[in-house]
């Protein structure tokens, strides 16, 4: 094994003395490489990984554990005015990409584990969201019913009007 | 020279295993995605063919394991407080004595559990007491047994016909399938069970002797399932026979709202639940082919009672003004051995009384509780685990409540221990009925004197009754089940002091065995 590794290592250049000094072992290694990367990539393009940058409702049940809300979604009230991130993700430019960065993780998580709840239940940190998405197309409607002051505690939107989303699955 | 070139390649080796470690999750992530997306492809392949004849859930398996899986999870062996299943389930009788006294002459007074899962149903039966110390009707096999082909089989003979494992495979023939329910409703327990066991069940082109000739089967695939279509159906004579009933009276049926357009319709033809009812209503529909009030003996046809409407008193209005077709005599269930009383033996009427509900009201029905939706991988079905809600609540429950599960089972705990504690009341009252009813009668009061206390009496037991045997504990509708128990503890009481004002003016010396008791 050893003999292969070249006997100097200082002066490494492109000629083929070089690539001898560059060594098997290290070969080896760059195709390794080279295999995750490409494997990598591949698997990101077969599981639509770019479409999660996208705002399309379709990246929402590349897992299907969302399908019967997509089914119902588009037959409610909303489905021609907003899309599922426009009620589930922040609308300020941080947030929003927070909220996607973190319920991406833990979604993919919980569906690769399959260690979720069916039928699944929104967390309190989603649920603010929604709230907070309501209130920011329809504030103008209904600021009088809002708290007086930002942040106070207020009765939920969907606690009464269920089924704007998806509630009919 | 030496150690730096090592430690090159020991930097090398440390950073091969971090890229195959990478590797490996990133094709354990690659082999995921693929999986799911199979899932997602929902495939059916129809690999055996299922026919009229198929009662063996074996073959059905072979095509829909997930649902067979399922079904067959209904021999497992997991608990509720209130009703579910048990490998020897307690008996009711040791845990409530008064049921000994409330079915005293009855064979329910001798042997009475807790029910198990749907693939115990036939077997349990075969070995009760009720059934294997006592003389039973064939009728109680239209519910325990996969008993359609037998029955269609019977029809067929009795019309003429030549019955081959193929003719009856061919369709549900219902004309047939009816005809032969009357024949044998009324004939002795063991004599359908032996035409049960002669009717093919479609595992293989059965001859002479093969064991698949013989073997009977327990409510199956078939009894709710149309075998071509896998459609949601009815099967069952006497559901079939009472709801046509039902759509003929005018007892309103917000719950039911095909029941409400086939009478808008003035539709000629009877109701047929197979033809006008939705799928929604199916879904409710073939749990009710059994869990239902009934007349189940020989006396006359398998009946369920549902001319008046479906209300506890429209039931009890029913077999009032019923007699027996043959000697004419008014209908009752059994003799109550301690008073005499002629009285009605409640069964289990969740049909009715989910009907009565909140839940039933909204749209909801049994399967949905019962067999709710899940998941199996990207497929949607409806478990065929058919249980307790309360052993899973998640899909049971929660799809449509948004609260916890804790909160959801103390809910329900609520309703069914206030229900439980009214239960105990009616029957403390009904036990004091029952002794008051003795002494009048002890006492030499008049069989025309007593008339009036023991249509008092049969009121209060058939409540009392129809609520502890139905398997809800209260929970199908809470309030109707309060109110039903309300009025047995009245009638009770009402009959108990008519007992003592007779008895203590019958008992001329005035030394009245009340005092005594």
């Amino acid at each position: 094994m050893e003999p292969s590794i070249p006997q100097s290592s200082e002066n490494a250049t492109k000629s083929p003395a070089g690539w001898r000094r560059f060594g098997r072992v290290s070969l080896f290694f760059v195709v390794l490489v080279g295999m995750l990367v490409g494997l990598g990539t591949f698997t990101f393009g077969y599981g639509k990984g770019a479409s999660y940058m996208s705002s399309d409702p379709v990246m929402c049940i590349n897992c299907h554990a969302m399908q019967s809300h997509f089914d119902s979604w588009q037959h409610s009230s909303h489905h021609h005015v907003a899309v599922c991130n426009d009620c589930h993700l922040p609308h300020d430019a941080i947030g929003k990409w927070v909220t996607k960065a973190d319920n991406g993780f833990f979604h993919s998580l919980a569906f690769t584990l399959g260690n979720y709840k069916d039928p699944i239940q929104i967390k309190p940190r989603n649920k603010r969201v929604t709230q907070s998405t309501c209130v920011d197309c329809h504030s103008d409607f209904v600021h009088s019913m809002l708290p007086a002051v930002k942040g106070e505690d207020m009765q939920s939107c969907v606690h009464c009007h269920a089924d704007v989303g998806h509630a009919q699955r | 020279m030496e150690s730096k070139k090592s430690r090159g390649f020991g930097l090398l080796m440390v950073l091969t295993t971090l890229v195959a470690m990478a590797t490996v999750g990133v094709v354990a992530v690659l082999v995921s995605i693929f999986e799911r997306k199979q899932e997602a492809r929902k495939p059916f392949v129809r690999l055996v063919e299922v026919n009229e004849v198929s009662t063996d859930p074996e073959p059905w398996g072979v095509n829909f394991p997930l649902q067979y899986e399922g079904y067959l999870r209904t021999a497992d062996t997991e608990r509720t407080e209130y009703g579910g299943n048990h490998a020897f389930t307690p008996s009711k009788l040791e845990q409530d004595p008064w049921l000994k006294r409330l079915y005293d002459g009855y064979a329910f007074s001798v042997d009475y559990r807790e029910a198990r899962g749907h693939a115990f149903m036939l077997h349990d039966q075969e070995v009760t007491k009720r059934v294997t110390d006592f003389k039973q009707s064939g009728a109680c096999l239209h519910c325990h047994a996969s008993i359609i082909p037998t029955y269609r089989r019977i029809g067929l003979e009795q019309a003429g016909e030549e019955v081959s494992e193929a003719k009856l495979a061919e369709g549900f023939y219902q004309e047939a399938v009816m005809a032969g329910f009357r024949a044998v409703s009324r004939k002795p327990y063991e004599e359908v069970h032996a035409e049960l066991l002669r009717t093919y069940d479609g595992v293989t082109e059965a001859s002479e002797g093969d064991p698949h000739m013989g073997s009977a089967h327990p409510v199956s695939c078939i009894d709710c399932h149309d075998p071509d279509t896998m459609k949601i159906r009815v099967t069952r004579p006497g559901f079939i026979d009472g709801i046509a009933k039902l759509a003929r009276s005018d007892d309103p049926v917000p719950h039911l709202p095909s029941i409400q357009k086939w009478r808008d319709s003035g539709s000629e033809t009877p109701y047929d639940p197979n033809t006008d009812a939705s799928r929604q209503e199916l879904r409710s529909f073939v749990c009710g082919q059994c869990h239902v009030e009934y007349y189940c003996a020989n006396k006359m046809t398998l009946t369920f009672p549902w001319g008046n409407g479906l209300k506890v008193e429209d039931l009890e209005q029913e077999w009032d003004e019923t007699e027996f077709p043959d000697d004419g005599g008014e209908f009752y269930d059994f003799v109550h051995k301690e008073t005499g009383t002629k009285v009605y033996k409640a069964q289990h009427p969740e049909f009715e009384l989910w009907s009565q509900g909140i839940h039933a009201r909204a749209g909801v029905s049994c399967s949905d509780c019962h067999m709710p939706y899940e998941k199996q991988g990207a497929t949607k079905v409806s478990s065929h685990w058919v249980r307790s809600p309360m052993l899973n609540i998640n899909k049971a429950c929660q799809t449509c409540h948004n609260v916890s599960e804790t909160e959801l089972q103390a809910r329900v705990d609520t309703i069914q221990d206030r229900t439980r504690a009214l239960i105990d009341r009616a029957a403390v009252a009904m036990t004091e009925m029952l002794d008051a009813i003795v002494m009048a009668q002890e006492n030499g009061v008049t069989e025309a004197q007593l008339k009036p206390i023991r249509d008092l009496q049969r009121k209060a037991m058939w409540r009392l009754d129809y609520i502890s045997s139905e398997n809800s504990k209260g929970f199908h509708a809470d309030q109707e089940a309060a109110r039903i128990l309300g009025e047995s503890i009245d009638y009770s009481r009402q009959a108990q002091a008519a007992a003592y004002k007779l008895g203590w003016k019958a008992n001329e010396s005035g030394s009245n065995k009340v005092a005594t008791k």
